[in-house]
């Protein structure tokens, strides 16, 4: 088994591997955190989105005359108003082309009809009230299979489309996948919904924007986890100089891939700055949030295990049916229309799978942003460990001994999927073993054929999840035709002392703590003495931002290549100071010194200093550069997840009695922010599996639109959770780490589902789609039908 | 109307209409944005304050009613040095992104005011009003029980 | 997230407080906690011209023992019962349901009587109150009346207050004998409103038959829902598995839960009749005596 990263550094200089407090807690715990509703400029005014209350109809005409007049109201745009800017459609991440205000039709219930700009927010609302929309209603399409068969043009507007087809893909290879399953001893199926999802930050989204009508410097302040590319893409919708725009991220109150997209608030609030000339402040509620920016998940996925008769996998079939909403606005990168779902043959040993995919419009919100998750590895991680648990129990094999005949070994890595990865290390093995023991897994087999049959059912559930994060390589990777590479800034000041500026952006993982670390790893420079800066475009480099676990991947490897390139110009100021050759000076943690006389030596701090002060000639002044990283591959974190539950078979309710999550994410930067994600990771995973989903009645209402009908977990239903780790450092990043912000959503759900389904698989059931709601389990052990 | 409040033991006057908000009143008319706002159905507890010791969800109380009471923010939680809870949230990790951290601060506040050494289910069941969507919840458990030890410390 | 404009009053005396609900009559509504009408009027489901805040009426906010009954006045706090002796002692089914209302902040502003005023079928108090045979006082300018909970909840949102009254006080009669109870809610997490929610109360004679029962339940119909039929069946009886087996199919027979995103309406029928036969027992363990 592998062990923990030791620190090379001290805890003073706080290195990898030691846990750091984190520096930006002093103002979050003083209620000086800074986000976009915090900020107040002078002049502000307020603006109200009114929405579509129907999912499907045509828009006969608005009248905002009385809402005009109302005292405190400035202004009230409508779609109308923005065809005159040539902004009333905007591009999505996927290359559609969604409506900023609607201006033909509305396409799904909470859609962005006119906003109001007013003095106060209060009033803002009221004149909302005061807006007239005739609308004509159209049937409204809910599902993804009534989309590919009903007469109805949901995208009627769009020049060529003349299905509700919104993609076709396929990844792998068909031939050979056929040919696997036509020799199958066995083949085990599974037909399963991962529901719609929303990542719900507690802070909804917003921005403040600012266009200086002397200048023409347009300022936006705005909940973005990727504050370049918006820029870039506000430059391109707007057709505004992009020397001239300026993003600036501040607080972000948590993202999980729900601040990826560019919403149509966004623009009208700027597009109202730019017209009226002062700041407009646009911050959605939470039923806003939920009904109208981006949703995760919503795939119906079919899936296959071929197996030969010595109950080894030898094929994956996979077909995905997704639902995309109005608008086909997945986060994702250009070449890959349905993500990276095409992991989804996880951790298992086999040559051949194929997948494909489809996607159909519907009249729901668009969406389809990486929610926690690295391009739909979630739905894929999900339906390989349904699959792998369904196949254990109907050979009648204990499903962590299915699991463990059937994981890559150890030395098969690099390894060569079947679908085009190439898994860069692991130890699947040591992981399951890890998570088995921790949680006495033959134990509660035990306790679960001792159970009284008529008392509440234990279930263990298991997944082994193998995850794909830190796009990416730049030759494949790309989002609307911009690389997926990140940078890092490091300048080391005359005291020793460092900023680091970054493309990536928190919104709660730390970064200005672990990216430090990485700095103090590199150049012995304390964590403590490096301020990281991120979120504005104006002063830090560009880079694609922060989601699918690609900080530390990708930004987190730049940050360390920049630290390097530093120390390559410290050895030449040490060489100079010391009056040595470089050759033979050596680096041990901040320190270049004299091989063979350790107490000739000099420390960065005293390198730094003489960068301006008593550089040699002929050498360029200061201490500092600039790396953009480009990832030689993708990181591959994986891990064991064991869930045992109780089910109470009256009522249908299942509790958590135990959890045990193995993670292993490569080297640990900072271990204790390491194990913050897992745990929220594995609460959202929970979260999931048990009660958080968006449905749709058949006319299109949105179930589920605010926090008492959307349900979050609190602190009390959220599992109590046991941690454990193995490290397999990635080989191709510059400190071995792969990144961790979703493995515990990603890996999780499955577990957790697997579990249930295992506590009731001796009563005949095989499935239930998340959320395991109580009704489901009751139905399920009934024979009763209970859709939804 | 007119309404005196005692923000963080400071009367604060204001005019305002009755159906301003006790969270807008903090964050827009005193400009304190320590106190957040997460839903629109009393759901979460990003706004959670003190009311004469017992915390509400400021979102669902209009500042009128708040005349001539004593509310605290998380602002008012610094008194000279970092209150206990401000330092255990920070040493175990008790949040992530730091939106619902002033809520769950002074809820763990007025808990430990009545039972210094809460078992990890009785802060749960205390927090149980305040969302959280980064941590969950491990650790601004152990933040709260832990600042309970460091004040019985003292 | 802003609620609609209204005028706000807020007298300093139950008197003051009463005047002005008799002189604004129906554009008048009282503000209690606030945690239903705030989040209405929010939301820009209710829009009241006038709100009259009893929130300085101090003298309500009390949870006494009096003579014959537990009365909780009109300011008395969801928190203020939990956990309270008084409470424990009198109304063991109460005490069974004060943790599970709502979330603890929204326990330390809601009132008891606001709950019950609002008649939400959802809504956990008055399925309680109709168990454990509360009763209401109303009070306007012109007087008193003391309203059997039975009368006071009409239907969905609607009591039977008449214009200028208020509630001022719930009543919970004392148990004559060894009493029990129990309010088990099927809720999704903390802070939901109940999927099915059953109260449960048996007031034990000293022979231990049955000498008065309650049975209520809660979002399974359109209003909370007394069964009468199976407090009837009981009372009078031995308490005995078979007995509230048979009780807890009939208050599943009585009840008309509606199919939504929370189960179809069997399942709510299924959960109702397994937690009467839960709630009868638990009530029955506890008037005997023993632990509840
Ligand atoms: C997040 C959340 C979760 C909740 N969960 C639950 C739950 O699980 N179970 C549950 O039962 N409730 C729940 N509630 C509602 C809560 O219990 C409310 O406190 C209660 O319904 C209303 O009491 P109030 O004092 O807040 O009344 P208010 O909101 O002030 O008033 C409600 C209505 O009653 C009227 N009213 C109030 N007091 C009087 C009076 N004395 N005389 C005449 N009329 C009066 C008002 O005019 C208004 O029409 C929840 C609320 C929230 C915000």
């Amino acid at each position: 088994m592998t062990t923990t990263h030791d620190p090379i550094t001290t805890f003073e200089v706080g290195g990898v591997g030691h846990s750091v407090l984190r520096k930006e807690d002093d103002r979050f715990v003083q209620g000086a955190g800074n986000y976009v509703d915090d900020i107040v400029l002078k002049g502000m005014l307020h603006m109200a989105i009114l929405r579509s209350p129907v999912a499907h109809a045509r828009i006969l005409g608005i009248d905002a005359s009385e809402a005009e007049a109302m005292e405190g109201v400035v202004a009230v745009v409508t779609g109308a108003m923005l065809e005159g800017y040539n902004l009333a459609w905007m591009p999505t991440l996927s290359g559609d082309t969604q409506a900023v205000l609607a201006t033909d039709k509305v396409r799904y219930q909470g859609q962005e009809v006119a906003a109001v700009i007013a003095t106060d927010p209060y009033i803002a609302k009221d004149a909302l009230g005061a807006i007239f929309v005739d609308y004509e209603e159209l049937e409204a399409i809910t599902t993804p299979q009534q989309s590919l068969t009903t007469e109805t043009l949901i995208r009627d507007e769009k020049e060529g489309q003349t299905d509700n087809v919104a993609y076709t893909w396929e990844a792998g290879d068909a031939a050979i996948t056929d040919a696997a399953f036509a020799a199958a001893h066995r083949v085990v199926s599974l037909e399963s919904h991962y529901p719609r999802s929303h990542p719900s930050p507690l802070e909804t989204c917003g921005c403040v924007s600012d266009v200086n009508p002397i200048t023409g410097q347009v300022t936006i302040y705005l909940t973005s986890q990727a504050p370049h590319a918006h820029r870039t893409l506000f430059a391109l919708v707007a057709g505004l100089p992009e020397e001239k725009i300026r993003i600036i991220s501040p607080d972000i109150g948590g993202g999980f891939g729900n601040k990826v997209p560019i919403y149509p608030g966004y623009v009208v609030a700027t597009a109202a700055s730019l017209v009226i000339g002062k700041p407009v402040k646009w911050v959605e509620s939470r039923s806003e949030n939920i009904i109208s920016t981006g949703f995760g998940r919503d795939y119906h996925m079919t899936g296959s295990l071929a197996l030969d008769e010595n109950n080894r996998i030898t094929g994956m079939r996979a077909a995905i049916l997704s639902d995309q909403g109005a608008f086909f606005a997945d986060a994702q990168p250009t070449k890959f229309k349905a993500g990276l779902f095409h992991i989804c043959t996880g951790s298992y040993d086999f040559g051949a799978a194929h997948v494909t995919a489809k996607g159909a419009f519907t009249n729901k919100a668009p969406g389809g942003v990486a929610y926690r998750c690295s391009f739909r590895v979630t739905e894929a991680s999900y339906l390989i460990e349904r699959l792998a648990d369904k196949a254990a129990h109907e050979i009648g094999m204990d499903p962590a001994e299915f699991r463990e005949l059937n994981f890559i070994k150890k030395e098969q890595f690099p390894y060569h999927s079947p679908t085009g990865f190439v898994y860069d290390s692991g130890d699947y093995h040591g992981a399951m073993t890890l998570a088995k023991e921790m949680i006495d897994y033959d134990g509660w087999r035990e306790k679960q054929r001792d159970q009284d049959p008529n008392g509440k059912l234990i279930g263990i559930g298991i997944a082994s999840f193998t995850e794909v994060v830190g796009a990416g390589p730049s030759k494949d990777y790309d989002i609307v035709g911009l690389k997926m590479f990140d940078s890092a800034e490091l300048r080391v000041h005359p005291t020793g002392k460092a900023i680091l500026k970054l493309g990536v952006k928190s919104q709660g993982q730390g970064h200005e703590t672990t990216f430090a670390q990485i700095v103090a790893e590199e150049l012995g420079i304390a964590a403590n003495d490096i301020k990281v800066i991120e979120g504005d475009t104006d002063n830090t480099p560009y880079g694609l931002g922060t989601y699918a676990s690609r900080s530390t991947p990708v930004g987190g490897a730049a940050t360390a290549m920049v630290a390097r390139k530093l120390r390559e110009k410290a050895r030449k100021l040490a060489a100079h100071l010391l009056e040595a050759s470089e050759d033979d000076l050596e680096w041990e943690v901040g320190k270049f010194s004299v091989k063979g006389s350790p107490e000739s030596f000099v420390t960065i701090q005293d390198i730094a200093f003489a960068a301006y002060t008593n550089h040699p000639e002929g050498m360029e002044a200061g201490l500092e550069g600039v790396h953009y990283y480009d990832p030689p591959n993708m990181t591959y974190p994986f891990g064991t997840y064991i869930v045992v539950v109780e089910v109470d078979q009256d009522d249908g309710t299942w509790e958590v009695v135990d959890m045990v999550a193995v993670d292993d994410c490569g080297v640990r930067i900072n271990p204790m922010i390491v194990d913050g994600q897992i745990t929220g990771g594995l609460t959202e995973g929970f979260a999931k599996a048990n009660m958080q989903w968006i449905s749709f009645d058949d006319a299109g209402n949105c179930i589920g639109s605010n926090f008492m009908d959307y349900l979050v977990p609190t602190a009390w239903e959220t599992p109590r959770f046991k941690l454990g780790e193995t490290v397999t450092p990635s080989p191709h990043h510059p400190i071995g780490a792969k990144g961790v912000g979703e493995s515990a959503t990603v890996g999780s759900p499955a577990a957790y589902v697997n579990a249930v389904v295992d506590a009731l698989w001796s009563r005949g059931v095989t499935n239930i789609d998340m959320p395991v709601l109580p009704h489901r389990v009751w139905g399920a052990l009934n024979g009763v039908d209970v859709k939804p | 109307m007119k309404v005196t409040v005692t923000i963080n033991g400071t009367a604060q006057t204001a005019d305002i209409e009755p159906r301003k908000l006790l969270v807008d009143f903090i964050r827009t008319e005193l400009g304190m944005t320590g106190t957040h706002i997460g839903c629109d159905t009393t759901s979460c507890g990003a706004c959670t304050v003190l009311l004469d010791g017992t915390p509400i969800k400021s979102c669902t109380m209009f500042a009128a009613s708040a005349d001539g009471h004593e509310v605290q923010t998380v602002e008012g939680l610094k008194n000279g040095e970092l209150h206990p809870l401000q330092v255990s949230f920070k040493q175990n990790h008790g949040l992530q992104c730091g939106f619902c951290t002033p809520g769950m601060m002074l809820v763990g506040k007025a808990l430990l005011e009545s039972n210094p050494s809460p078992t990890d289910d009785e802060v749960r069941w205390a927090i149980s009003g305040n969302l959280c969507r980064c941590t969950g919840y491990t650790n601004i458990v152990k933040s709260i029980q832990a600042a309970g030890a460091a004040i019985e410390g003292n | 997230m802003y609620p609609p404009a209204f005028e706000y009053w807020s007298p300093k005396s139950l008197d003051e407080a009463l005047t002005k609900i008799q002189e604004l009559g129906h554009d008048g509504r009282v503000l209690a906690g606030g945690q239903s009408l705030i989040p209405m009027m929010k939301l820009r489901l209710a829009a009241p011209a006038n709100l009259v805040d009893i929130n300085n009426l101090t003298d309500l906010a009390y949870v006494r023992a009096d003579n014959g009954h537990l009365a909780i006045g009109a300011l008395a706090r969801h928190a203020d019962v939990v956990d309270n002796d008084h409470v424990k002692t009198i109304s063991p089914t109460m005490a069974s349901a004060a943790p599970w209302v709502a979330d603890p902040l929204v326990r330390n502003r809601g009132t008891v009587a606001g709950s019950i005023a609002h008649c939400d079928p959802e809504g956990d108090w008055n399925s309680v109150m109709l168990a454990v045979g509360a009763s209401v006082v109303a009070t306007s300018t012109s007087g008193q009346r003391v309203i059997p909970i039975g009368e006071f909840v009409v239907d969905f949102f609607t009591n039977s207050l008449v214009e200028g009254e208020m509630v001022t006080e719930v009543r919970i009669p004392r148990p004559t004998g060894s009493a029990g109870g129990a309010y088990l809610k099927l809720e999704r997490k903390i802070g939901d409103y109940a999927t099915a929610a059953v109260a449960t109360f048996l007031d034990l004679a000293s022979d231990g038959t049955i000498a008065n029962a309650g049975v209520a339940l809660t979002a399974v119909a359109s209003k909370n829902l007394k069964v009468v039929e199976a407090e009837q069946m009981l009372i009078g009886q031995t308490p005995s598995p078979e007995l509230f087996a048979d009780a807890a199919a009939v208050a599943a027979a009585a009840c008309d839960p509606e199919s939504d995103v929370r189960g179809p309406a069997e399942y709510k029928r299924a959960v109702i009749n397994a937690y009467t036969k839960r709630g009868l027992a638990k009530a029955l363990v506890q008037a005997q005596g023993g632990a509840s």
